[in-house]
């Protein structure tokens, strides 16, 4: 069986995780792996729970189907750890990452039991500081990089300063924000 | 050389609209294919290629605009999903019937009631008697290809017909995954110039398109419509040969994927075949002889060619994603098992319904959907007609 990671993406509808799963397949894809970056479609509105997803290894990749037993979970808005089964079929041995300003302590009982290891991050906190706006997507895109070990941090950051260079082209303004935003996340996520 | 690239289905139809750069574009949006004439606008308003895109109110419309342009002689083309599609009802066999050479890239999409705008095949499906060819894709890449293969089929003396490029909606259409497109030169060179025989805008021959044919004349237009629609067939194989010569890629009416010494063969169409090659992978590795064959020309219906590839299994299931609403079974389960019977064959052929309305359909259904297969094969369980996979209990 070929084996490729797979990675799940919770948050609500306007705060980018769509977003975030497309630029994790970049950036992948731009290291020469194979990628798959989607959206599951429910009814789309604003701050609706949504869902996206990420295959990615190094054999071409086949599966049209969304991922129910993933071996990472991004959870965007903590919000939906009380609405939304995030750890389900969640690998043991894999892991959770969660937006939050709260301890670990704090957010480990609402896992349903969940045994695998777990990360938190203050996107919102590392997002306001370099950006002075709310996007957690950039500050989750690299907690992920991390934790998943897709690529080391100079790659990633590499990678990603192009990336922003070609997206940004008319506002140069923001790189360099997001690209504290990306660093400070490679560094707070525990 | 090809270019390594990541794209969604709608990015890559549209580049590949963008790299044929035909005349006309009429559209109206509809998800999930509004990103097409989207894309395809941008190009156009950046100056990239000189297609004319016409905004239109409908696709009624959108087809209508379409005919006209084809009609005066211009390479046209349409995209739409869904009710889209049904709305141009009337519109597709005017297409066909003036044997006009369009291309109308579909992304599959459920009809509505109740109204769902995820993936199934209820559209096309629905469209499949409309004189139209029908090529389906499984990925980003296929889509891709087809669209680049399609203007050399439909504009083939023997053809004349409108093409139905198709892929599934926001499984293919919305997932970036990775693809190998061509230089836009090479795609201009395999496509070449359109210049067609007879066209509206000839003042050196006038000529009507579409008039009225009463009894004495619709039957025998309607047998060289039939006519032109065996001609694809061969036609379809010619251009995948010479495509291969520029891609490396192979395509066929349909692909086999471990099909020749399987006991147990799915029949299915789209991207969900991929989710199925993974499951028979699996199941390969079991010692269980599992196979599929993937239909990716669904008009012209290849009969014979499907007959003789399924002879002598044990179990053959039929995968619709498509009520059908007959009470019996989906259109592909119906047409197949009509193939095999004029072939003489005894399989045990068995319908199922799989993924309407955007149901997921995943490698543990594909594996338990052949597990079935081999315990009726065992004489362990019956043949079940027209079950659908993954219904909620």
């Amino acid at each position: 069986m070929k084996k490729h990671i797979e990675i799940r993406w919770h948050g609500r509808g306007g705060q980018g995780a769509k977003t975030a799963a497309l630029l994790l397949a970049d950036v992948a894809f731009n290291t020469g792996m194979y990628v798959q970056g989607f959206p599951e479609y429910g009814p789309e509105r604003m701050g609706a729970p949504i869902t996206a997803y990420n295959r990615i290894g190094d054999t071409p990749i086949r599966a049209h189907s969304n991922i129910y037993t993933p071996d990472f979970v991004v959870v965007v808005d903590e919000t939906l750890l009380h609405t939304v089964e995030v750890t389900k079929g969640l690998k043991p041995e894999g892991a959770i990452i969660i937006n939050t300003s709260q301890s670990k302590e704090d957010i480990i009982p609402l896992l349903n039991g969940y045994s695998g290891r777990v990360y938190t991050i203050d996107a919102r906190k590392i997002s306001i500081e370099a950006l002075g706006k709310y996007f957690p997507n950039s500050p989750m895109l690299a907690a992920v990089v991390k934790v998943a070990e897709i690529m080391n941090k100079d790659e990633f950051l590499n990678l990603m300063e192009a990336s922003y260079k070609h997206k940004f082209a008319k506002k140069p303004e923001v790189i360099e924000g997001n690209m504290n935003a990306l660093k400070k996340a490679f560094e707070e996520v525990k | 050389m090809s270019i390594r690239e990541r794209m969604s289905g709608n990015e890559a139809v549209s580049y590949a609209i963008k790299q044929v750069n035909p005349d006309v574009m009429p559209a109206f949006p509809i998800t999930p294919s509004t990103e097409i004439p989207q894309m395809v606008s941008t190009y156009i308003s950046n100056g990239e290629i000189d297609t004319e895109f016409i905004p239109v109110e409908s696709e009624h419309s959108s087809m209508s605009a379409t005919i006209g342009a084809s009609a005066a002689g211009a390479r046209a083309l349409t995209a739409t999903s869904s009710c889209g599609l049904a709305f141009m009802w009337e519109t597709l066999y005017i297409a066909a019937s003036d044997r006009l050479p369009i291309v109308l890239c579909l992304v599959n999409r459920a009809l509505t009631g109740p109204i769902n705008i995820n993936c199934d095949h209820s559209d096309s499906m629905g469209a499949r008697d409309s004189g139209w060819m029908q090529i389906y894709a499984e990925t980003n890449q296929e889509a891709y290809d087809n669209f680049i293969m399609s203007y050399r089929i439909t504009e083939h003396k023997d053809v004349m017909l409108p093409l139905m490029t198709c892929m599934d909606g926001f499984i293919t259409s919305h997932a970036v995954e990775n693809i190998e497109l061509l230089e836009t030169e090479e795609v201009r060179k395999f496509v070449g110039e359109y210049n067609p025989e007879n066209y509206l805008l000839n003042a050196e021959m006038p000529m009507a398109v579409g008039p009225y044919a009463n009894s004495p004349f619709y039957m025998e237009t309607k047998m060289n419509q039939r006519i032109a629609m065996q001609n694809a067939k061969k036609v379809i194989l010619d251009v995948a040969a010479e495509f291969e010569k520029i891609s490396g890629r192979k395509y066929g009416l349909f692909e086999e994927y471990y099909l020749d010494d399987a006991e147990y063969a799915v029949v299915m169409i789209g991207s969900a075949a991929g989710t199925t090659k993974d499951a028979i992978d699996n199941l390969r590795s079991q010692g269980i002889k599992a196979g599929l064959l993937k239909i990716r020309v669904f008009r012209p219906f290849p009969d014979t060619e499907i007959a003789a590839a399924l002879k002598g299994k044990k179990v053959v299931a039929i995968l619709d994603r498509c009520e059908g609403n007959s009470a019996t079974g989906g259109p592909l389960g119906a047409e197949v098992k009509a193939a095999l019977y004029d072939s003489g064959a005894n399989t045990v052929a068995v319908n199922y319904i799989y993924g309407i309305g955007g149901r997921d359909y995943t490698v543990e259904d594909a594996e338990n959907l052949f597990n079935e297969l081999i315990d009726i094969g065992n004489g362990k369980k019956q043949p079940e007609q027209f079950k659908y996979i993954g219904l909620r209990k």
